[in-house]
């Protein structure tokens, strides 16, 4: 396949940035996206030129490190992570717009790399348990419903790779927030701080100057873990909650 | 967060109210004499416990302050999501899926065509409630206010575009509330999809009846 591609670079945070074409040819289908970036970023070094920084670690769609925008879209095509994503998603003579993740908190570092930092401090202000945790307790010993267990596993999929950032019209990070407050929120060992953690994380989702949520979808449309768009009405209602009772 | 509560729960006042004002409306089918009738009811709800026009402006003041309150959320909202989206220069340069992977007209369009709905809700004020605006010749009866209105095309048209805008804010408007206020699950989706896409559509069709009944004939 041969493939052009226009792909978003910048110096550094200083720098203005600018979408610059490239040809990219002999590529097989089987490629991952990513792999496609490493032959282009091979002969881009080779040529002495500097190549396309992006993140990325361990590619196997679990770590969440990877994520770019591809033709307007977070993650490209299929739903699942870049790093999953397959050259034989596109076709050959296409031309690949490739961009970084773009909201004000998350500023670009170089190239296609951004700074996440503010999703690490969502999870400083509430996305923990402070119970002592000792050794494993015995599996049966606190019984959790079984819709409960589901329920928090499929928000605790959540990887925070950010493509819910990116794909939403106002950068709101509700779908990630809301994906931690589930996940802890309906298992017991989250209990004690249920209340004053969901108030904590939506001060300082909105303090790194996230959007806000207009359930409009797309952030559920491309997480590549299939968060439901049902867990940002479980945030509302424990943040409702907390605010009616003062319980915090 | 509170803006986005405030939003939810004077939304739902003001489709509560349109239910209200969409069935007064048709009435006017009821002729002359049963519409005017209605008109000064509304007037002389609550009597003798309250004054004359009491209740109605008791309603009024609950709806102004509704409308200030959801007008005011919305553009902080708004002013917060676009400095979230400032990027310095276009956030994305791919001109490929603009409008998204799944997102509706309706979604999209909340910001403009609520300034859309509240431009007509001013007008719309001016043309049959205070009769400022009289196309077609005013009088003190409002049955005679909406036939002579409506007899003219493009005072038809006006309301057309305006129900269609507050259609789409509605269909969104309502499936969101739902979610701000914490109430949808993924076993209730659908049903709240199908509730606000129902209200929507029974809701603009209602309001626009009367007017092309007037404009075709039907009344007056």
């Amino acid at each position: 396949m041969n493939i052009t591609l226009r792909v978003w670079r910048q110096k550094g945070k200083a720098d203005e940035g600018r979408m610059v074409t490239y040809k990219v040819e002999d590529v097989s289908p089987d490629m991952s996206f990513l792999e496609m970036l490493d032959v282009l970023n091979e002969k881009l070094t080779v040529s002495g030129d500097d190549p396309i920084a992006f993140d990325h670690d361990c590619r196997e769609g679990i770590c969440g490190a990877c994520g770019v925008v591809i033709n307007g879209v977070s993650h490209g095509p299929e739903v699942t992570t870049t790093c999953q994503l397959h050259m034989r998603s596109f076709k050959d003579g296409d031309t690949i717009d490739v961009e970084p993740w773009r909201a004000k908190a998350f500023p670009v570092i170089k190239d296609l790399v951004v700074d996440r930092g503010s999703f690490d401090r969502i999870i400083q202000a509430g996305g923990y348990i402070s119970a002592p945790t000792g050794t494993a307790p015995d599996a049966h010993a606190a019984p959790i419903p079984k819709t409960d267990a589901d329920r928090a596993f499929d928000a605790a999929t959540c990887i925070g790779c950010g493509a819910c950032v990116a794909a939403c019209p106002n950068a709101s990070g509700m779908l990630f927030t809301a994906a931690k407050v589930t996940h802890l929120g309906l298992l017991p060992q989250g209990q004690p701080e249920r209340a004053a953690r969901v108030v904590k994380m939506v001060n300082q989702h909105d303090e790194e100057d996230f959007g806000g949520c207009t359930n409009i979808g797309e952030c559920a449309a491309v997480c590549p873990k299939g968060i439901p768009l049902d867990t940002i009405s479980q945030l509302n209602k424990d943040l409702l909650g907390a605010l009616a009772t003062g319980n915090l | 967060m509170a803006l986005k509560s405030a939003m939810a729960v004077t939304g739902l006042v003001l489709v509560l109210f349109l239910i209200a004002h969409m069935y007064g409306n048709l009435m006017i089918f009821g002729g002359q004499e049963v519409f005017d009738n209605y008109s000064h009811h509304l007037r002389e709800l609550g009597e003798p416990m309250l004054p004359y026009a009491g209740t109605l402006w008791i309603i009024r003041i609950v709806l102004l302050a509704s409308v200030l309150i959801h007008a005011y959320s919305a553009f902080v909202l708004w002013a917060r999501a676009k400095r979230a989206t400032s990027v310095g220069g276009q956030r994305y340069h791919s001109s490929k899926n603009r409008t998204g992977v799944q997102r509706s007209y309706a979604s999209f369009t909340m910001r403009w065509g609520g300034i859309v709905v509240l431009l007509f809700v001013i007008f719309h004020i001016l043309h049959l409630t205070t009769n400022n605006i009289a196309p077609g010749g005013p009088s003190s009866s409002p049955y005679e206010r909406v036939v002579h209105g409506f007899q003219i095309w493009w005072v038809v048209l006006v309301y057309v575009i305006a129900m269609a805008a507050v259609g789409f804010h509605l269909r969104h408007g309502i499936w969101s509330a739902t979610q701000t206020l914490g109430q949808n699950k993924a076993s209730r989706q659908r049903t709240i999809n199908l509730v606000a896409t129902a209200i929507a559509v029974v809701l603009t069709l209602g309001f626009l009846v009367p007017p092309f009944s007037v404009l075709f004939g039907l009344v007056g």
